[in-house]
């Protein structure tokens, strides 16, 4: 199959005005006659349900949470980019589409991200309006930060709950239209599988997780805005519900996934502490402006940090970059923490963390000073270790934070299923393989207010309202499949539970397709995962019964999705014979072990097409870049 | 540490409930009070029974959705903080702990410790937005915000929709969580044109919602893990008395009761 990205002609600045210009409209008097189902109501999902409904469709929308505002968006720390150019720095649209291509190991579409650069300063505009609290300066004017990636200030920012803001701002329009009756919400229910019929999608099964009750919806379209695959390494800084089962169960009908294995590892994250782990937490990057790494010079070294003199630590990151230091980019500061502890030299519980030392800069500033600028974080650490980082340091290890890779869509953000749209962190448009700071909620927010609404528009115009019919055989198949599916998880009775085998998945994806990657451990996750795979279908147990809120049962049908896409993402690892940004092989470094990329070979979106009983497809989408040249990143 | 745990058991919203008595061992100091409880549940599934069923997500205390009563505290017994942020450190071996359900009428049992909190969406359906469509405002730096306005407004946005407030008020009274919404909007100049009708419709629906009254206990604030302060229950009371015209204030409260 070939893959029509669908990018407008024209240059780059105009081509979004134009294409806007030539798509078709839907009359608001028809606008009504439409149903479009919206799975997911994270920052994506919610501000795309609102618009569509305050544009005078009717809109269903779902989540599994107890409300929509308990989407995972609503964890999000940093802040918001924007093109504002509000401190008369040097920014500009140009400037933040430079840094995104860049950012991202140039392995995204040049106008997708034009466009994403243009639209975001509307949705600062927009939350504003909305009344999101953005900080601000004394005299009123709206506040920014910089952020990684940036040599400019454009990140805006609510405290270190930007993320929680935005997500509220988007809520309370949502509900807003519930009032009006133009949004019917579908809180604690699931997507469970996707309905086609003549090809389209037009609609979606789904299982009240209070009753168990499995039913299906019909409409004119289909938008999934699910979120990421994070926890398919069981351990994340995802919440706990975060899944891959829609867009997953989309690809088994048909809709390409792209670049899995483009995942983003964070390098301050609170250590994992036993078996029971159940998450990890992310500290803020912010840490590294005033924190010092290091590790022990010497191998299993058992004594107290402070026992250890200056002589015989080892700060990494200052000796293998000397120019940026503590402050490398997430990637390579990742992989330098990993590499020390591989070493045998890393601290704490199972020698899987390395220090952050505040100690210099208490010393150079004062315990006050610090407490002011970090203080939430220092005690938020101090809550989940029991460790007092004014007094000693904290110990950090990197973990799995964001996936840039999920459904492929074209610029119409359309899968390469007919009327299935994806949007947000659930499709792979924007990030290429390295996603920046506070570039996240800009582009869930830019896909929800500002693109589908229009993209929806052009192809709901082409389709008669109403078309698709409850009683469709397609889906009533569908409704068999996962009754079927339901049933089959509650009968194996076997001797698991769904945690240890997600538990076994995910130490596998983590060793072997974790921050760096070979030629072999890749292979070896390729074996691994299929045998867990059929243990799973043997030996798992569910207790409970269908007909009720059964978490454990929920648990089990994630787990099993997981268990078929974790193997798609070690399938692209291993394809993907170069090194860029989150992906990391081991085969493809510099001399002095940096990413080595391959533009001749791999300067491609890797577009996978699920073949029910057989291996997996690999359509190439290439990338062309017309007005950036291809660089190498260097942060020595 | 060893534990004897008391968890409320209920299979259904219609169904009799009662507290259950567990034994847990070997708990240890560094997990979590949800960990804790997903160690329990891994042995009940081995054992065949039914895993007790809790909501949670993030646990990373910003989502809102834990909500244990321990040993009679909402969130337990640490200030500022949610259950999935607490942790076995604060407890010692041998302890009995009572793991209970958020009790309110508002809030009816779903299943064990999983309650309906849908009601807390209906009160900010009544009101808890500002009407601004997608699309046609002004620019951000177009609305001039004193940075004081801006940082009490953020005081009271911060609030996570757990419901501990409801849950820990002897009157199962949402006041905290109206006023909170309340406040964050009436304080910003963006909020201002929709301020009358919102604190009257958000109150009329936080009634209809069989949320009770306040009496001045301020359990709310002690149990509240964002610490949101009851000096916004009093701005909600005096955005209240500016929204009944002069004329007809009487006439509304007599209407209302």
């Amino acid at each position: 199959m070939t893959l029509d990205a669908k990018i407008p002609s024209g240059p780059l600045e105009s081509k979004w005005d134009n294409y806007r210009f030539s798509m078709k409209l839907v009359n608001p008097a028809n606008k009504r006659k439409y149903n479009v189902i919206m799975v997911g109501s994270g920052l994506a999902g919610a501000s795309a349900a609102a618009t569509l409904a305050e544009g005078g469709y009717n809109v269903d929308c779902f989540c599994f949470q107890d409300s929509p505002r308990r989407a995972h968006s609503i964890a999000a720390q940093g802040g918001i980019n924007a093109a504002k150019n509000y401190q008369n720095d040097g920014d500009s649209v140009k400037r933040l589409f430079y840094d995104t291509i860049k950012g991202g190991d140039f392995r995204a579409r040049e106008a997708n991200v034009y466009r994403l650069a243009q639209i975001s300063n509307s949705i600062i505009d927009q939350c504003v309006a909305q009344g999101v609290p953005f900080a601000r300066e004394y005299s009123g004017y709206l506040s920014n930060r910089s952020f990684g990636g940036a040599q400019v200030s454009r990140t805006f920012y609510a405290r270190g709950q930007t993320g929680q803001q935005l997500l509220l701002g988007a809520y309370q329009a949502l509900e807003r239209q519930v009032a009006l009756g133009k949004v019917k919400m579908h809180a604690r229910t699931e997507m469970l599988d996707l309905i086609l019929i003549n090809g389209h999608a037009k609609g979606i099964v789904v299982r009240d997780l209070v009753t168990g009750k499995i039913s299906s919806y019909v409409a004119d379209a289909v938008v999934l805005g699910t979120g990421g695959y994070g926890n398919v390494f069981y351990l994340s800084t995802n919440a706990k519900g975060c899944n891959v089962t829609a867009p997953w169960r989309a690809h088994k009908r048909g809709a390409f996934f792209a670049n899995p294995c483009f995942t983003q590892i964070h390098p301050t994250c609170i250590p994992v502490s036993g078996d029971y782990q159940s998450k990890l937490t992310l500290m803020s990057e912010s840490l590294r402006n005033d924190g010092r790494i290091w590790a022990p010079k010497k191998k299993g070294d058992t004594r107290q940090p402070h026992e250890i003199p200056d002589a015989e630590r080892d700060y990494f990151l200052e000796r293998k970059y000397p120019s940026y230091g503590n402050l490398a980019p997430r990637d390579i500061s990742s992989r330098a923490a990993k590499e020390a502890c591989d070493e045998g030299r890393g601290v704490g519980p199972g020698g899987k963390g390395v220090f952050l030392d505040f100690a210099d800069a208490i010393g150079r500033m004062g315990p006050d000073r610090i407490r002011e600028r970090y203080g939430n974080l220092l005690h938020m650490y101090e809550k989940i270790t029991g460790e007092d980082p004014y007094k000693q340091p904290m110990r950090i290890y990197p973990a799995v934070h964001y996936t840039m890779g999920g459904l492929w869509v074209d610029y119409n953000l359309m899968t390469t299923i007919p009327g299935l749209f994806c949007i947000g962190e659930a499709n792979f448009s924007d990030h290429g393989a390295n996603r920046l700071g506070a570039s996240a909620l800009m582009q869930g927010l830019a896909d929800g207010y500002f693109i589908l609404p229009y993209t929806i528009s052009d192809y709901l115009a082409r389709e008669k309202p109403g078309s698709a019919k409850a009683d469709a055989p397609e889906v009533k198949e569908a409704e068999k499949n996962v009754a079927d599916l339901t049933k089959k998880f509650l009968s194996i009775n076997g001797k698991k539970t769904p945690d240890e085998f997600h538990r076994e998945l995910g130490n596998v994806c983590w060793e072997k397709c974790g921050m760096a990657r070979t030629e072999q451990g890749l292979k070896e996750a390729l074996k691994k995962i299929p045998e867990i795979r059929e243990d799973f279908w043997k030996n798992l147990k569910v207790t409970g019964s269908g007909e009720e809120l059964n978490q454990t049962l929920e648990k089990a049908g994630r787990v099993a999705d997981f268990l078929e896409f974790g193997e798609l993402m070690c399938l692209d690892a291993l394809e993907r014979k170069e090194s860029c940004g989150g992906h990391f092989r081991t085969e493809y470094q510099t001399p002095d072990g940096e990413a080595l990329r391959r533009d001749d070979a791999y300067c491609y979106v890797a577009a996978w097409e699920y073949k029910k009983g057989s291996a997996s497809v690999l359509n190439k989408e290439p990338l062309v870049f017309e007005n950036l040249q291809l660089a190498t990143r260097s942060y020595k | 540490m060893d534990l004897t745990l008391n968890i409320w058991r209920q299979k259904g919203p219609e169904s009799k409930g009662k507290m259950v008595r567990y034994e847990v061992k070997e708990v240890s100091e560094h997990m979590s009070f949800l960990e804790m409880l997903d160690v329990l549940n891994e042995d009940l599934i081995k054992k065949g029974e039914d895993a007790v069923a809790f909501d949670h997500d993030c646990r990373e205390g910003i989502c809102g959705t834990c909500a244990l009563m321990i040993n009679g505290d909402a969130h337990g017994p640490e200030k500022g903080t949610t259950v999935c942020q607490l942790h076995m450190r604060k407890f010692k071996d041998g302890d009995k702990i009572n793991i209970e359900p958020w009790r309110a009428k508002a809030f009816p049992v779903v299943k064990d410790l999983v309650v309906s909190r849908s009601a807390l969406d209906r009160v900010i359906q009544a009101g808890g937005f500002i009407s601004a469509n997608t699309g046609g405002v002004p620019d951000g730096n177009a609305i001039l915000i004193p940075k004081k306005d801006q940082d009490t407004a953020m005081d009271a946005a911060v609030c996570i929709g757990c419901g501990a407030c409801v849950a820990a008020c002897p009157n199962a009274s949402a006041m905290l969580f109206v006023a909170a919404k309340v406040s964050h909007l009436a304080l910003l100049p963006q909020g201002k044109p929709e301020a009358k009708e919102r604190v009257r419709n958000m109150i009329r629906s936080m009634d209809d919602e069989n949320f009770g009254n306040c009496t001045n206990h301020y359990e709310c604030e002690a149990a509240c893990p964002k610490e949101i302060s009851v000096q916004f229950i009093a701005k909600m009371n005096r955005e209240y008395l500016k929204s009944m015209g002069e004329s007809t204030r009487l006439k509304e409260r007599l209407g209302e009761s």
